[in-house]
């Protein structure tokens, strides 16, 4: 979420500049018309696959001059109008859903009606007021209000306001949250599987191992033996049963050694070299920490994987309060974030903390996937390597 | 042979100080926590460490600390690290604390108390002993230079030495005859362009390259 910060020391525009304002808005209303018409004309031709076309152009050409606008009113008014689309897949149809269900999209084409007319007719006036000399002395006074109504009703349309997007945010920490108590219950019934098909189906076995040396010992002792030995390597299976279960909960490495160190442990166990560099300050909070790390190792595991490559890095950073962590690897690319489960469940995850997961993998390579999830770090701390604290 | 021991689970403790003496050791000092580790590794007359890894404060990495920093103070002093699980990460740390004179296992190969015991000898006589988890990770990896030099066979040496065995057990555990090995052991020798030198060291440097430290 934009945090809203309205700085007064922002210097409001003079009469001068706003009829600038003013001006580009008048001579906007041309292309506005066009566009409109090639949204009506690309909507009625859907169709027939043309209209899909014509709107390919639209949308970005109606998005980028609605930018312009909306930058303007942020000026007029003080405070920058955070830009309000849901982000757009690359690839040649994936735009159409997020588009169409996108209420900004439909807000563009209200506000044009508007921008074109009442706006118009005010941003006209403002450039009147002016050209008709005698009229100056107003348009000095007026220019400043003038323009601040027009821009209120462009925001009006153009961004979300307070409630909208408190509304938004309740949407989405719902989803968020639903995932995650989803995400949870699967976990814990993962660990039951394991530790039952695991740990305590081997221990069942040892104690009847044990139980038949105990049995045997008198008639038959180098049986019992034998069952004593199978006991024993039965107990080794079950100890590194165990230690796996406990690195899926939470690595031990991780607990000493922090995102940095862990990830660099995870990254000597990998088939290929691994370059890990690690900027962070601090240590993150726990939770951030332990998502982070299952969300590297899982992409680290998906490089081993699928990608081919001869080389792979991973960065983690900490800039402007947000955790940045990215792996990228040489190899042959094409990842689809969709399709794994493994990559849904480490998006779902970072969801929890508003983190956010963005791949770029063209066919062909590099893959590059960032992970960003907003945290504060713990006070910093001295390298683990140094003297024993 | 006089041992510091730290461990903080009393039953484990008890049980390695069993095993330990039961093999001609002396524990002088056994430890559950990491300040009376410091004091007990100040002792002169410690001739080497048995130490795990997780240890009260903090229960962290504070035996794996206490081992490098003593090693820094104390130069090849001789130190097994136990663990409930295994970090190449922390294998590259023993190994770069000085040549040799180091050992890193899972605390459950303490259950074969034949190779433990021999493990903790090996690496007080200056040897190094690395968990075959480690051993088998390492061995995974995509080959790289120098090591794609080695032949196959070489390699299965090599992971054994790493290991911390001897001529003899590598010969054992391969099924051929010792001069057999020392023919490989020549020849990684060779192909990794280590300097003739005294034996044992050479072979620590064999292990050190193979895990690129």
């Amino acid at each position: 979420m934009t945090t809203e910060t309205s700085t007064p020391a922002q210097r409001r525009p003079g009469p001068w500049r706003l009829t600038g304002y003013a001006a580009v808005q008048v001579l906007s209303v041309v292309p506005l018309i066009v566009l409109l018409v090639l949204w009506i004309l690309g909507a009625a031709l859907v169709l027939v696959w043309a209209g899909l076309a014509i709107l390919a152009v639209a949308v970005p050409a109606t998005r980028w001059l609605v930018g312009v606008h909306r930058r303007m009113a942020g000026r007029v008014l003080g405070t920058p109008l955070p830009e309000p689309y849901a982000p757009v897949p690359p690839g040649p149809l994936a735009w159409v859903r997020p588009v169409v269900s996108d209420p900004m999209t439909w807000r563009d084409l209200g506000w044009i009606l508007v921008a074109t007319t009442l706006g118009f007719a005010v941003s006209l006036l403002v450039i009147l007021l002016l050209l008709v000399v005698v009229t100056a002395p107003v348009w000095w006074f007026a220019a400043p209000p003038l323009m601040r109504l027009r821009s209120q009703v462009d925001r009006f349309f153009l961004a979300y306001s307070r409630t909208e997007r408190l509304e938004q945010r309740v949407q989405a920490l719902t989803e968020s949250r639903a995932e995650v108590v989803d995400h949870s219950a699967a976990e814990l019934r993962r660990l039951e599987r394991d530790l039952h098909d695991g740990a305590q189906a081997r221990l069942v076995a040892l104690s009847m191992s044990l139980g038949m040396a105990d049995a045997t010992f008198d008639q038959d002792p180098e049986a019992a033996r034998r069952l004593v030995r199978d006991a024993r390597e039965t107990t080794a299976a079950a100890i590194g049963d165990l230690r796996s279960v406990v690195r899926g909960i939470h690595p031990p490495v991780l607990a000493d050694r922090g995102l940095g160190g862990a990830v660099q442990a995870v990254a000597l166990d990998m088939p290929i070299p691994v370059e890990v560099q690690v900027r962070l300050p601090g240590r993150p909070p726990a939770p951030v920490e332990s998502a982070l790390y299952f969300a590297v190792a899982e992409c680290l595991a998906n490089v081993g994987k699928h990608a081919g490559a001869r080389h792979a890095w991973v960065g983690l950073r900490h800039e402007r309060g947000v955790l940045v962590a990215t792996v990228g690897d040489d190899g042959k690319g094409g990842a689809d974030p969709a399709a794994g489960t493994g990559m849904l469940g480490v998006r779902r995850r970072l969801a929890a903390f508003d983190g956010t997961m963005r791949v770029s993998s063209p066919v062909g390579g590099p893959t590059l996937v960032t992970l960003e999830v907003p945290c504060a770090l713990s006070s910093p701390k001295t390298t683990p390597s140094s003297a024993p604290g | 042979m006089r041992l510091v021991l730290a461990e903080d689970h009393a039953l484990l403790r008890a049980g390695l100080t069993q095993v330990l003496e039961g093999a001609g050791f002396t524990v002088l000092h056994a430890v559950d926590n990491e300040p009376e580790l410091q004091r007990a590794l100040r002792d002169p007359s410690a001739d080497a460490a048995v130490l795990d890894v997780r240890l009260p404060p903090t229960h962290t990495d504070e035996g794996l600390r206490a081992a490098i920093a003593v090693r820094q103070e104390r130069p090849g002093f001789p130190v097994m690290v136990l663990s409930q699980y295994v970090e190449q990460l922390y294998a590259r740390e023993l190994l770069a604390s000085g040549d040799g004179a180091v050992g890193y296992l899972l605390k459950d190969r303490v259950s074969d108390v034949t190779e433990f015991v021999e493990g903790v000898r090996r690496v007080a006589a200056g040897g190094t002993v690395l968990d075959p988890q480690v051993v088998s990770t390492v061995m995974a990896r995509r080959r790289e230079e120098p090591l794609d030099r080695l032949t196959p066979r070489e390699r299965e040496v090599l992971a054994l030495m790493a290991e911390g065995r001897s001529n003899a057990a590598v010969a054992a555990r391969l099924g051929v005859t010792e001069k057999a090995v020392l023919k490989h052991v020549s020849s990684i020798f060779a192909k990794l362009d280590l300097p003739v030198d005294e034996d044992d060291h050479r072979r620590v440097r064999a292990v050190l390259a193979w895990l690129h430290v």
